[in-house]
């Protein structure tokens, strides 16, 4: 059941041009940042060579991939998390899935789902440019996988803000713009407080200072119940918002 | 025999303003009910909140005897329903569309293609059904939202204002079509057009200001008053001096030489005596109560009393 609502969601991104578009433009501007990183390899090759425990090429290539393309998903995900629920409000759709032998619960899982299989289609192809290094030296596999997790996570977190936004309104605008403007205070909140590592409150609640963590290739169960949190978080925030929009209006 | 539809004492406020007072009916198996009110009468609310898309402030509604609110899951698979607006997704097409809602109802994936086909026939969308959604005119989008409310055949189908939209032919399908499927359905129509009402209901209920304000069987309804006729006359004639004949016990003028009179004397003799007073008569006819009649009365003093309070 979940799953059927899931494909449609899937399905339908592609039958619009947004998914096709966003996936270009996403996989270009990474293209862009990933021969950028290469041809910097290059040039320090030189020098790594001469140099003791220097950085390898998962650590110049693959991480800053990665990272680059969390600040770039930070602005993309909202786009795709704005007309999940606030378009079938708006279209009267909802009215389909409320009516029928559904619980809300199953409702905000199987959308939620769907658009997971999207972000994972999109880091799927992100993904393929630091493995086509394979081809041509050794990686660092472990750190590979543990950054593609931390993105993955990453990912899944911004999915399911973006989502509870989503169900707060009627216009898929509002919900893409008020998404926004939440993962990039959850980003900040890692840039203005003290030094990254360090234990402040407001460092901990930063995504990005979790996810910086498992580019780092280390893997602490402390990342990744944080990342779990907060996708529960905002998946019961979701299914409450939507149990009270059946009580109010 | 348990009824499909059971309502008790339902109510639902938005803030304070109350757009549904403590309604309660019952729908039969085989019943078609007429569900009939003005704008903002509190039709969809009610409608919203048997197919469990509202929460009821209070009250107790039961579907095929299963209660809504505690066992929601199996009281909505007893259910079909279509909005206002037709929930479609316009970048689907038909076909797609309805496998899709088939899943949503638990179908087997085995029957999902029969159960769509026969869901298809009987709403005549076979010409379309490999065309989106989208492209499709206001009619055959009408129909695919009936298709989708009909096509697990569930005992119970609430239809929201079916025919807005359709060409003449088409409404006079649909409604066969739920005249049809009254005879192994219970079914709630929602409308304001009344011939509608009296064209395919045997029930019908009028709700007004969120109160359920009349409620009858149509046969009861369209019933003869006895001894009360309605006729045309050629004449001009002034109702005060066919007053003044003994044969009517009671005068009512209407517009263009109508007049609705009572008498004691039986038609035949009665519309002997008519002819014979040289009035040149035109038509004569048993009086019913139209339904648009009961409507008026009962739904037309509360609209005075809205625009005093809008003022």
């Amino acid at each position: 059941m979940i799953f059927s609502i899931a494909q449609r969601e899937f399905r339908s991104m592609f039958l619009s041009p947004m998914a096709w578009v966003l996936l270009a433009v996403v996989q270009v501007i990474l293209a862009w940042s990933f021969f950028t990183s290469i041809d910097m390899f290059f040039a320090v090759q030189k020098e790594l060579t001469t140099m003791q425990n220097a950085p390898g090429v998962t650590d110049l290539i693959v991480s800053p991939l990665y990272e680059a393309a969390s600040v770039i998903l930070l602005m993309i995900v909202p786009l795709l998390t704005m007309r999940l629920i606030s378009e079938e409000r708006r279209s009267k759709t909802l009215s389909l899935l409320l009516s029928a032998p559904l619980s809300i619960t199953e409702i905000v899982l199987g959308k939620y789902l769907g658009l997971l299989f999207f972000v994972f289609t999109l880091v799927f192809l992100i993904s393929l440019m630091p493995l086509s290094l394979a081809m041509g030296t050794s990686l660092d596999y472990e750190k590979l996988f543990s950054g593609l997790l931390g993105l993955l996570l990453m990912l899944a977190a911004f999915s399911a803000a973006g989502l509870y936004m989503s169900s707060l309104t009627d216009n898929p605008m509002i919900a893409a713009i008020s998404s926004f403007g939440l993962l990039l205070l959850l980003w900040l909140l890692n840039i203005n407080s003290a030094p990254a590592g360090s234990d402040s409150a407001l460092s901990y609640l930063s995504l990005q200072s979790h996810f910086s963590v498992l580019l780092r290739g280390i893997f602490n169960t402390r990342d990744i119940a944080y990342f779990i949190l907060f996708i529960t978080f905002f998946l019961v925030l979701t299914i409450r918002q939507l149990e009270t929009r059946r009580l109010q209006a | 025999m348990s009824s499909l539809i059971s309502v008790k004492n339902l109510s639902r406020y938005y803030g304070d303003f109350c757009a549904v007072n403590n309604i309660s009916f019952e729908l039969a198996a085989g019943d078609i009910l007429g569900f009939l009110g003005p704008n903002g009468a509190g039709k969809s609310t009610t409608m919203q909140m048997l197919s469990g898309n509202l929460a009821p402030g209070s009250g107790e509604i039961r579907i095929n005897g299963i209660d809504l609110l505690e066992q929601p899951k199996a009281a909505k698979a007893a259910l079909g329903y279509l909005p206002e607006t037709p929930p479609l997704y316009p970048e689907m097409t038909v076909n797609e569309y309805l496998d899709y809602c088939a899943r949503l109802h638990r179908i087997k994936a085995s029957d999902i293609i029969n159960t769509r086909n026969h869901a298809i026939e009987r709403c005549g969308l076979l010409d379309v059904q490999q065309r989106l959604i989208r492209n499709l005119s206001k009619g055959y989008q009408q129909r695919v939202g009936i298709a989708q409310a009909i096509l697990h055949s569930p005992p119970v189908i609430i239809l929201d204002e079916p025919t807005v939209g359709l060409d003449p032919i088409q409404i006079i399908e649909i409604r066969d079509l739920i005249r049809t499927l009254g005879k192994s359905h219970g079914i709630i129509l929602c409308t304001h057009i009344l011939p509608e009402v009296q064209a395919v209901c045997n029930r019908v209920q009028i709700i007004n200001r969120g109160e359920l304000v009349y409620s009858a069987d149509m046969d009861a309804l369209m019933q003869a008053q006895g001894g009360r006729y309605d006729i045309t006359l050629a004449q001009t004639i002034d109702g005060n001096e066919l007053a003044t004949h003994k044969v009517f016990s009671e005068v009512e003028t209407c517009a263009n030489g109508r007049f609705i009179v009572s008498s004691t004397l039986p038609a035949e003799q009665l519309s002997r005596y008519i002819v014979e007073q040289g009035w040149g008569l035109l038509a004569f006819n048993e009086h019913r109560p139209s339904l648009e009649q009961i409507f008026i009365e009962l739904t037309a003093g509360d609209n005075a009393v809205d625009t005093r309070e809008a003022a």
